[in-house]
């Protein structure tokens, strides 16, 4: 029995997938084309002629000492932000997954964070750590510590890494719970009959069959903390100190629409494009495969 | 080896009571089946004694120790499931090594004990596959194969045949017997099915809504139910229950008489009308509509006659098959 829905004709369907294929035209593939096209010429310093260069913007990018630091930057931050988000939500999920009373209220409390939108978010750490009126710097003064992510390239790229970190870890919990509780109980139970303790168990037996959920979701962090903490940097450090937390995305805001440099900056969204596409790939590859038994 | 007691053992949900009280007493090597409809309490029971359910009160105790409030891993038991459990993620071969790993056996004494469970169990050129790639009687098997290599004190059976076909059900109940036969190892198994109770059991205990209503032989549980549930329980088609007025008798209760102890007689002590009959070749059975409109069978020989649909007949017994009960559903 033929289950899908057939149209007979072209115009009926075409119609119906037209506001979709608009909206990816105009903010994806004519953007995007422009990025392209920008990215052979460098305009002059008013904007109202163009030269012709090439690849001229690609060769002064990749010998750009900044650009390349940038590039180290990113990775430092990616890698912090997926492990920082997804190492907290596994404990988190298995504490919610042992949990038999109040899992609702607690599931509910640790979901709310995901509802808060990158820039507030931003702005709400950015409160709390304030060098001048912070309430968590005070309590850090208190102890000795003295916190001042404007001048410390570490302790702001620590607390954009916070920052990002937290509203992700929600997402991670809902897909970590999902997978945990997506294992029968009894197989569970069987590794404890058979002697496995709960490490023992977690490591043998829960963490392999976790593994897709893992994975896909190794993938959608790692292309988060490279695209949608714009917000928590622009606010918090704005890329500072001294560049330290400008990763790529922001990099290109900064040097297109702050350095004026838009001929630069198409090039770095156009390479930005690549590695966005290579990431994607792999995740389709993989995800395909998602089903482990 | 070891013997297995359970001393007025109680399970609360909440407020819910579910078991009230039950007693067992599992001799060494002895094959012990419970058997009760769903919901009558014998899968929490089993856990219990597993130890994946905490025990509310009395005791649990396996080899004379008292294991309440042991850990499942360190009450020397292995459990089969009704869904096997297996590892998805590991060969047949490691779902086996799996407890003997953690126990760290030496690998040759892993590999020689996997080696004669695969031989015992047939499961010799399926070692290195993976679960999803087994048919179920296979599955079955490997489930079966991980308990026996750990070399338990007590084997659990959580309805382990309840999800194969008819036909492979027969054929792996028959190796669950031999092989518990074989090694002798002292044996709990929970089923529904009344059948594989009267086959597997060397005592069965039947239970009814969380109480063990019955402990003893098959057969001496066939031929003298101790309540009503049980003669209703046990037994294909179930018994025939009559009020004693039908049969011009005072007093309350009931009187049970099984379908085959019935014969359908020129006269006799009660007459009812031929509803239809079901021809199963080697026997027949006679559905009838009693007195007060409730179904009677009668199970005879394939050569008997058969009534015909609505005619009117006689049926007699032995009075001494009768089986009576009182109002509270106990012997009488």
């Amino acid at each position: 029995m033929e289950k899908r829905v057939t149209f007979k004709g072209v115009w009926l369907p075409l119609l119906l997938v037209l506001p979709q294929l608009v909206i990816t035209a105009v903010f994806f593939f004519y953007p995007a084309g422009q990025a392209v096209w920008q990215s052979l010429f460098i305009p002059d310093p008013f904007g109202l002629s163009m030269q012709w260069v090439g690849l001229g913007n690609f060769e002064y990018l990749l010998s750009d000492p900044y650009y390349r630091a940038s590039f180290v930057t990113t990775a430092v931050f990616s890698v912090l932000v997926t492990v920082v988000s997804m190492g907290v939500a596994l404990v988190l999920a298995v504490l919610a997954d042992r949990l038999i009373k109040g899992s609702g209220a607690y599931r509910t409390l640790l979901i709310w964070p995901y509802a808060v939108a990158p820039a507030v978010a931003g702005v709400l750490w950015m409160f709390m750590f304030n060098t001048r009126v912070g309430v968590v710097t005070w309590y850090l003064g208190q102890l000795g510590y003295d916190w001042n992510h404007v001048l410390n390239g570490t302790e702001a790229m620590g607390l954009v890494v916070v920052a990002s970190a937290w509203g992700r870890i929600s997402y991670n919990f809902l897909f970590f719970l999902a997978g945990l509780q997506a294992i029968p109980r009894s197989v569970i139970e069987a590794a404890a009959i058979d002697g496995a303790r709960f490490w023992t168990r977690f490591r043998t037996i829960v963490w392999p069959l976790l593994s897709p959920t893992t994975f896909f979701l190794l993938v959608v962090n790692i292309i988060y903390a490279f695209f949608e903490t714009f917000g928590v940097i622009h606010t918090i450090t704005a890329g500072g100190p001294q560049q330290s937390t400008t990763i790529l995305v922001y990099k290109v805001y900064a040097d297109g629409f702050v350095g004026q440099d838009l001929g630069s900056s198409a090039a770095q969204s156009v390479i930005l494009l690549v590695v966005v596409s290579i990431l994607t790939i792999v995740q389709f590859k993989f995800v395909e495969r998602r089903v482990h038994y | 080896m070891a013997s297995l007691t359970l001393e007025n053992v109680r399970k609360s949900f909440g407020p819910t009571e579910v078991i009230h009280g039950v007693d067992i007493d599992v001799k060494d090597g002895e094959f012990i089946v419970i058997v009760g409809p769903s919901g009558c309490g014998k899968s929490t029971l089993l856990r219990m004694v597993a130890g994946l359910e905490t025990v509310t009160s009395g005791t649990v105790s396996i080899d004379g120790r008292v294991v309440n409030g042991v850990e499942p891993m360190d009450r020397d038991i292995a459990m089969v499931f009704q869904n096997y459990a297996l590892y998805p993620h590991m060969s047949v071969f490691d779902n086996m090594a799996y407890g003997l790993k953690i126990a760290k056996t030496p690998k040759p004494e892993i590999e020689a004990r996997v080696a004669q469970a695969a031989k015992m169990l047939q499961l010799e050129p399926y070692l290195q596959r993976r679960p999803r790639e087994l048919s179920g009687g296979q599955r079955q098997r490997v489930a079966m194969g991980r308990a026996i290599v750990r070399k338990p004190a007590v084997f659990l059976f959580d309805e382990p045949l309840s999800n194969l076909d008819a036909k492979l059900r027969v054929q792996m109940r028959l190796e669950i017997k031999t092989l518990q036969r074989d090694l002798g190892v002292t044996s709990l198994y929970v089923t529904h099915d009344q059948v594989e109770a009267m086959t597997l059991a060397d005592r069965m205990i039947v239970m009814n809504g969380g109480v063990a209503d019955q402990i003893g032989a098959p057969l001496e549980v066939y031929a003298n139910p101790q309540t009503a549930f049980v003669a209703g329980f046990i037994g294909s088609p179930p018994t025939n229950f009559l009020a004693p007025a039908m049969l011009g008798q005072s007093g309350d209760g009931q009187i049970g008489i099984r379908p085959e102890h019935v014969r359908l007689a020129p006269s006799g002590q009660l007459t009812a009308r031929a509803a239809y009959s079901e021809a199963l070749g080697a026997e027949t059975l006679v559905h009838l509509r009693g007195p007060n409109g409730g179904l009677l069978t009668v199970r005879q020989d394939a050569g008997e006659p058969i009534p015909e649909e609505g005619a009117e007949v006689s049926l007699d017994w032995d009075v001494d098959r009768e089986m009576r009960f009182g109002p509270d559903g106990r012997r009488a």
